[in-house]
């Protein structure tokens, strides 16, 4: 096959409406657990129902990056650049389950009740106060690592698009 | 120009960010009502409210009484278990029973199902304050010896001074009576709402003698004693709203003359010491609701949840700590 210049579209559309879900995650769950406020278990809510679905979306694009060809990096780019790069995309997919698993995991060891759609999800791991304990701390340490993540991937980008200019940025941006 | 843009995107990002952590932006957080409760005197690995308390478990025996006002599988008629706590206010998992201003009564009705409801039930029925703002200030002047002017100083105390001055605690748990305060809703299959709240009634008139009066736990040692010899029963009780009541103020009793339903009973059957029981690794939270029943928009029920949350990590953290460095091998 040839090297496309840019990524696929299904692979554009996922990633754009993903960038908004997982933000939208990161700022409601810096949100909820500090505030007292109305919303707060409205919000509560909507984490754990939209956090199921980024770990659908994740899985989903997952399969879908591993299938089809993306655009390799630019042949100028330093060799440890190109590494770097490929390192963040590995650790995004990684955070990325991992953000969902401790989730999940936390409200197990919580024993909280996790319904998707009036389905009740099974209860993987025992009710337990250590095991709440860890996992609740992890799912706050990786949403740390995945915001600083974001941080570097959005200036590497803007770097790409805006100093550069070399189809990086457009490369996940248009045709 | 350009350069400035490049410092620009992370720069805004960051600051984005810090501020949605930051839990100054509140008058007050989670936190802050956490750190409050706690005091200086931090107890490793318990509850930063209501720390002196047991576990206990046992059947609601449902009535099916509000099944026409709530689709929840706990109101159709039936028995279902129950994991529950009774605990007295306060941050210390060792004062005496006997001092304590406030005893309560947590349940976790049907746990480990979607049907899972929780409540956490204290022995006044009303709050002092309607905002865990004013809640907040209200520990504060406790703490501070400022109550009396406090309490001057907010006429919506009126009706829990009242309940205060009238209020003889009793010598067993068994012969409390405990109040969601909080207002819900329950919903029913056909999607009507109606504002509730309730409260564990007791069974049996009040006690007259502990076992050990000068006991640090002689209300825990009192019931561990009552229930060898048979269970310990509540009524579980429904006040319905009219359309005379606000439900989302708890600093208002409602009158006698509303509605008042049985749901069914609650058989306390066993207890065991809060150390090696169930109801040690969960919150009671009391936004943990089944489909049919809803929570009402009183700003103290929906602050209990973060708060709650906040605890609830803090002594898991210090547990899991423990653990991990093998502080507590049997
Ligand atoms: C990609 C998916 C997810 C992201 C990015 C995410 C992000 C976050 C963040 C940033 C917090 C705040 C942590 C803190 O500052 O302490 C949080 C809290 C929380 N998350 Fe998630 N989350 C995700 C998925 C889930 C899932 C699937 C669940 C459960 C089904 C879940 C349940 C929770 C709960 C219960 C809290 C609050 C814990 C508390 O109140 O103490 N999250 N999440
Ligand atoms: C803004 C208001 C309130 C705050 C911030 C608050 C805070 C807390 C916290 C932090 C805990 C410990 C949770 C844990 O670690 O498991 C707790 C426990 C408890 N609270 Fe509250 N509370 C509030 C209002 C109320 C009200 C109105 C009631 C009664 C209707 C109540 C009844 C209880 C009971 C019974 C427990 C003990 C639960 C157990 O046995 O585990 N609280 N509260």
């Amino acid at each position: 096959m040839n090297n496309p210049t840019v990524y696929p579209l299904a692979m554009r559309v996922v990633h754009w409406l993903m960038a908004a879900l997982i933000l939208s995650l990161l700022f409601v769950g810096l949100s909820m657990v500090t505030s007292l406020g109305l919303w707060q278990y409205q919000l509560l809510t909507w984490h754990k129902a939209a956090g199921l679905v980024a770990a659908v979306a994740v899985v989903l694009r997952l399969a879908i990056r591993l299938r089809l060809n993306t655009p390799r990096l630019p042949e100028n780019m330093p060799k440890l650049q190109q590494f770097a790069a490929k390192l963040t995309h590995l650790a995004f997919y990684l955070l990325l389950l991992l953000m969902p698993v401790t989730g999940y995991l936390m409200q197990n060891a919580a024993g909280r009740p996790i319904n998707a759609f009036g389905i009740m999800l099974p209860q993987l791991i025992p009710t337990d106060l250590a095991w709440y304990g860890l996992f609740r701390e992890l799912h706050a340490w990786f949403s740390v690592l995945l915001i600083l993540l974001i941080i570097l991937h959005i200036t590497a980008a803007s770097y790409h698009g805006l100093i550069k200019r070399d189809g990086v940025l457009r490369s996940m941006i248009r045709k | 120009m350009r350069y400035w843009a490049l410092v620009a995107v992370p720069t805004v990002l960051t600051a984005a960010f810090f501020y949605a952590a930051s839990d100054n932006r509140h008058e007050v957080s989670a936190q802050d009502f956490v750190n409050l409760q706690q005091g200086n005197a931090i107890q490793p690995g318990f509850r930063r409210a209501h720390a002196k308390g047991f576990c206990v478990s046992g059947d609601f025996i449902s009535s099916g009484t509000l099944a026409e006002y709530s689709s929840a599988q706990v109101f159709q008629a039936g028995q279902y278990p129950f994991i529950g706590r009774f605990s007295v206010a306060g941050n210390n998992p060792t004062a005496p029973d006997l001092k304590a201003p406030v005893r309560s009564l947590a349940l976790t009705l049907l746990p480990e199902t979607a049907e899972q409801w929780r409540t956490a039930m204290n022995t006044p029925p009303v709050l002092a304050v309607g905002t865990p703002e004013k809640f907040y200030q209200q520990l504060l002047a406790l703490q501070n010896n400022t109550i009396a002017e406090f309490f001057a100083a907010h006429p919506e105390t009126a009706a829990f001074r009242n309940w205060r001055a009238s209020y003889q605690p009793t010598l067993s748990y068994a012969t409390e009576q405990y109040h969601s305060i909080n207002a819900f809703y329950l919903i029913n299959a056909a999607g009507k709402q109606q504002a509730v709240r309730w409260a564990a009634v007791p069974t049996v008139g009040a006690a007259n003698q502990l076992p050990d009066p000068e006991a640090v736990d002689a209300l825990q040692q009192e019931l561990f004693a009552r229930l060898s010899d048979g269970p310990v029963i509540f009524d579980l009780v429904f006040s319905l709203a009219t359309s005379a009541d606000d439900e989302n103020d708890a600093t208002i009793i409602w009158p006698d003359t509303n509605p008042q339903l049985i749901a069914g009973q609650l058989q306390i059957k066993q207890a065991t010491e809060q150390s090696n029981g169930q109801c040690n690794a969960i919150n009671f939270d009391p936004l943990v609701l089944p489909r049919g029943i809803l929570p009402s928009a009183d700003p103290i029920l929906r602050a209990r949840g973060a708060a709650y949350a906040e605890s609830h990590r803090r002594r898991a953290r210090e547990v899991l700590l423990n653990t991990a460095t093998g502080a507590h091998h049997e």
